[in-house]
Formats: C-alpha cells, sequence, structure tokens
C-alpha cells in the first residue's frame, strides 16, 4: 500500500514538474512586457538601479566615480554614429536582451518617421548609420528605408542582423544578397563557438540556423579576408560574468568556427551585458545583481569613460524620440536637451548637451569598456 | 573569519586588503601575482586553466569562485573546465598511488 502511496505521489509531483517547466519555457518565449513583468517598466529599473547598495553608499554611484576624473558632467564630442532603432519586434527572445524585444512586440518605425530620419541622415555629419532593433529587417518598411539612407553616402552603413532571421521566412532568403547590393557592413551576434551555449542564451535550434546564414554570406563574399563586405561578429557574455580579452576571443572564435564550419569573419566586438530589462531580471531572479555591479564598479576604468559610445553616438528609437544610447532609450531617459524629437533634429544643438548617466553606465566602462562597437580602449 | 561561517563569498573581494597589515610583502605578493598571470610563454587562457585545477586540488574555495568565472570570462567550455579539474584530480590521485611503491618497498623489505 505503501509503495503505491508514494508512487501516485511521485507520479503527481512529476506531472507538476511537468506543468511547471512547461509555464517557465512558455515565459522565456515572452517577452517581459507581454508577462507584465516588474521589470516591464523602465521607471521600475531605473529605481532598482539607484537603491540598495547604491543608495546606502556600499558602492559608488556612477555620477560619484566619474566625478573623481573630472569627468562629470559626461558630454558629448563629435557626432559620428547615427543609430535609429527600427522596432523591438524580433524572432528571438533571448534571455540577456536588453531590449526586451520578441515577438509580442508590437513597436515599428512608421514610414513618416522614417522619413524624417532619412532627412537626417542626408544632413547629418555622422559617418556612420547603424541600424538595429528587434530585428530590423522585420519592419515591414526595411528594404525601402535601406534602398533611400544608402542613396545618402553614408561611410559605413551597419545592420545588426541576429542571423536567424535570415533563414526565418522564405522572404528572407535573399537578405544576404539585399545586403550585398546595398554594401551593407552587417554585424551578427554570435554568443559563442559552440551549440550548447549559444542556445542556451538565445533559443534552441539558433546555433544551426546562425552557422548556415554565416556560410551564406561568406558565399558571397562578406566576411572574406580582403573583402569590403564587412561581416563582425557580437560578443556577449552567457551570464554574470565580464567578457574577456576581445582580441583573444577573436583569435579563438575564427580558429573555431574556421575549423569546424570554415567560416570567416572580420572583427568580434565583445559587449559587456548591461543591467538592464531581461538581463537585470536575470541578474535578480539568479541573486548574481550585487556581485555583478561589484564586478561593473571593481572593472570600472576612467580610460573607458573617455571614449564611451554616448560621447559620438545618438540613439534614436521607433517612435523618433532622441536617446544618448540604446540603453537610455529602452530606460526611456531621454536626452537632456531642448531637441527631444527627430522633428525637431538640431545637430549642434542636440550635442551641446550633458549626457544622461545611471548605475547601468558601468557596463560600458568595466575593463577595456564596452560598445555596439566592441571595447573602447586599447 | 566571517560572523557564522570560515568563509564567507564577500570576503574575496577583501583580498586586497591583506596589504594593510603589511604593506610590503602584501604589495609585492599582488605584484608577482599579476605578472605571473599576464601573457607569456603560455596564454593568459592557458594559466586560468591551470589555475582552475590547481584551485580544486587545493580544495580553496575562494580559488574556484574566482577561477570559475575568470575562465567562462576566456570563453572556456564547460567540458574543458571539468577536463582541467580531472587533471587536477589524476595528479592527486597518482600521487596517492605511487606512494604505494614505498609501501610495497616496504613490505618487501619487512617480510621474509
Amino acid at each position: 500500500m505503501s509503495i503505491n502511496f508514494f508512487g501516485n505521489a511521485n507520479k503527481t509531483n512529476s506531472l507538476t514538474r511537468k506543468a511547471t517547466m512547461l509555464k517557465e519555457k512558455k515565459k522565456k518565449q515572452q517577452s517581459l512586457q507581454k508577462r507584465a513583468a516588474e521589470l516591464a517598466t523602465a521607471k521600475r529599473q531605473v529605481e532598482i538601479l539607484s537603491n540598495g547598495i547604491f543608495a546606502n553608499g556600499e558602492l559608488p554611484t556612477f555620477a560619484k566615480k566619474i566625478k573623481e576624473t573630472n569627468q562629470l558632467p559626461l558630454r558629448p564630442k563629435k557626432l559620428e554614429i547615427l543609430q535609429i532603432n527600427v522596432g523591438y519586434m524580433c524572432n528571438q527572445v533571448c534571455e540577456h536582451c536588453h531590449v526586451d524585444a520578441g515577438p509580442d512586440r508590437q513597436e515599428i518605425m512608421t514610414w513618416e518617421t522614417m522619413e524624417l530620419c532619412l532627412e537626417v541622415i542626408r544632413n547629418t555629419g555622422a559617418h556612420t548609420l547603424d541600424l538595429t532593433g528587434g530585428a530590423p529587417e522585420m519592419n515591414p518598411h526595411f528594404r525601402r528605408f535601406v534602398e533611400e539612407a544608402s542613396k545618402a553616402g553614408i561611410k559605413d552603413f551597419i545592420v545588426r542582423s541576429n542571423l536567424t532571421i535570415i533563414r526565418a521566412n522564405k522572404k528572407y532568403y535573399d537578405l544576404p544578397d539585399f545586403f550585398k547590393k546595398h554594401n551593407i557592413h552587417v554585424v551578427s551576434s554570435m554568443p559563442h563557438w559552440t551549440r550548447g551555449k549559444t542556445d542556451k542564451q538565445r533559443g534552441e535550434g539558433v546555433f544551426d540556423l546562425s552557422i548556415k546564414a554565416l556560410q551564406e554570406l561568406n558565399e558571397r563574399g562578406y566576411g572574406m579576408p580582403d573583402s569590403d563586405l564587412r561581416l563582425d561578429l557580437v560578443y556577449n557574455p552567457n551570464g554574470a560574468y565580464l567578457p574577456g580579452d576581445q582580441a583573444s576571443m577573436e583569435k579563438e572564435m575564427k580558429a573555431a568556427l574556421l575549423e569546424d564550419f570554415d567560416i570567416r569573419f572580420h572583427n568580434l566586438f565583445a559587449i559587456t551585458n548591461l543591467p538592464i530589462a531581461r538581463f537585470l531580471d536575470y541578474l535578480i531572479a539568479s541573486e548574481n545583481y550585487e556581485d555583478y555591479m561589484y564586478q561593473l564598479v571593481e572593472a570600472y576604468n576612467p580610460a573607458a569613460v573617455e571614449n564611451v559610445m554616448c560621447t559620438n553616438s545618438i540613439s534614436i528609437s521607433w517612435d523618433g524620440f532622441l536617446y544618448d544610447c540604446d540603453f537610455n532609450q529602452m530606460l526611456k531617459l531621454p536626452v537632456a536637451s531642448k531637441v527631444k524629437h527627430i522633428k525637431d533634429y538640431n545637430e549642434d544643438l542636440l550635442n551641446d548637451r550633458n549626457i544622461m548617466i545611471s548605475q547601468h553606465c558601468y557596463g560600458c566602462t568595466a575593463g577595456a569598456g564596452s560598445s555596439c562597437q566592441g571595447t573602447v580602449v586599447d | 573569519m566571517a560572523a557564522n561561517n570560515y568563509y564567507d563569498p564577500a570576503d574575496l573581494r577583501k583580498f586586497g586588503k591583506i596589504t594593510e597589515w603589511s604593506e610590503e610583502l602584501g604589495n609585492k605578493f599582488f605584484d608577482y601575482y599579476g605578472k605571473v598571470f599576464e601573457e607569456g610563454a603560455l596564454t593568459a587562457r592557458e594559466k586560468a586553466l591551470i589555475a582552475l585545477a590547481v584551485a580544486h586540488t587545493e580544495q580553496c574555495p575562494y580559488c574556484i569562485d574566482a577561477y570559475t568565472k575568470d575562465t567562462l570570462q576566456r570563453g572556456v567550455t564547460k567540458e574543458q573546465m571539468m577536463e582541467a579539474i580531472h587533471v587536477g584530480a589524476a595528479i592527486k590521485s597518482g600521487a596517492t598511488l605511487v606512494h604505494g611503491t614505498m609501501m610495497m618497498n616496504k613490505v618487501n623489505k619487512l617480510e621474509m
């Protein structure tokens, strides 16, 4: 009798466990916003970043830290990069995503806003245009926008492609050709050269699809030695630790991808995960938040502050608002300028501003620094 | 010693403070330590893996904490980490077993 009893109990337990696991899995396929999670609101994230170890003085706030080296207020230098976020919709739901992007996000840049962006692109002094998302290719006006923008003669035109989008649906299969036609500089995420680590962070099957997409890009000449078709990869750690040395990681990743898949690429950008959105949610849930903030503060490098990306770029959101960087965009910390929206864009006026900072900024100043272009200190 | 435990993860952060009670020796140690782990004839990555294995044979919780994180940062895979620890474990058990020859010698000498 007793054996039966325990047997049944175990069966019930395993069923409940299975149900919980399925629920967890489903949760992982949704954005924080869709789940109406606490951290879905930017305001709550900014609060968390200012509370606890920073409020009680255990760790110095970012403002206090940069003041030590007379870098407060943080001011822009010459504008070099225009980064446009064309929407938060994405085919992937990466665990660390600072955008909280996913298939359920509805924020998509309209053609009207894109036209305002095009006007700015035609007149800007910036030499780099950087399209990001979500998966920028999922914006229905993406191709028309790229075609128009490429006519403006910007020196370096980047599209941040997550690679799997190229294989996600037939309508995207020709993206490598489209990129080539417009001489797009492709920057793609590839967190690790092993399947296990990649799929854990980005979802099942992501690794194989990414490999296939990289091979397709290589076939078009992307990433080949001496090729003008630039293909760079982005590495970011798969958890609560900082990226290693960018040059060593590049060497490792190049050797591994070449040996295992005959894949080539140009540069690897090692990017630090910033403690916002889904990564912040993960840090708190896994009880890594305080340790991670300690790591960031201990690795603080004043030389990285000099070249931090908010000093040479402007971030434009899907609805046309202006931010110091994509992270501030997600935290809804708008530029401290009279010019707040692309419709009122004035580069000189905008460049005369103080950069908005909070404790997440430590993510860009740790070690060799971190930006959308990788490290900022040699 | 932390209030209620012999080991406290937060103490690892205080490691640098050992210089406060013996500045010259402490600084000399940290200079040496830093130099040891720089790229040299061995890569910094290879050195980190050796450190991870030794951290386990020394059974030093602080070192295991530090070098697990360090090797992760360097892109070392779980399989590589575990293999490194097996190298340490193999030397540990080998070191025990190879002394068996001493026991055998002694037995052979004592027995008629």
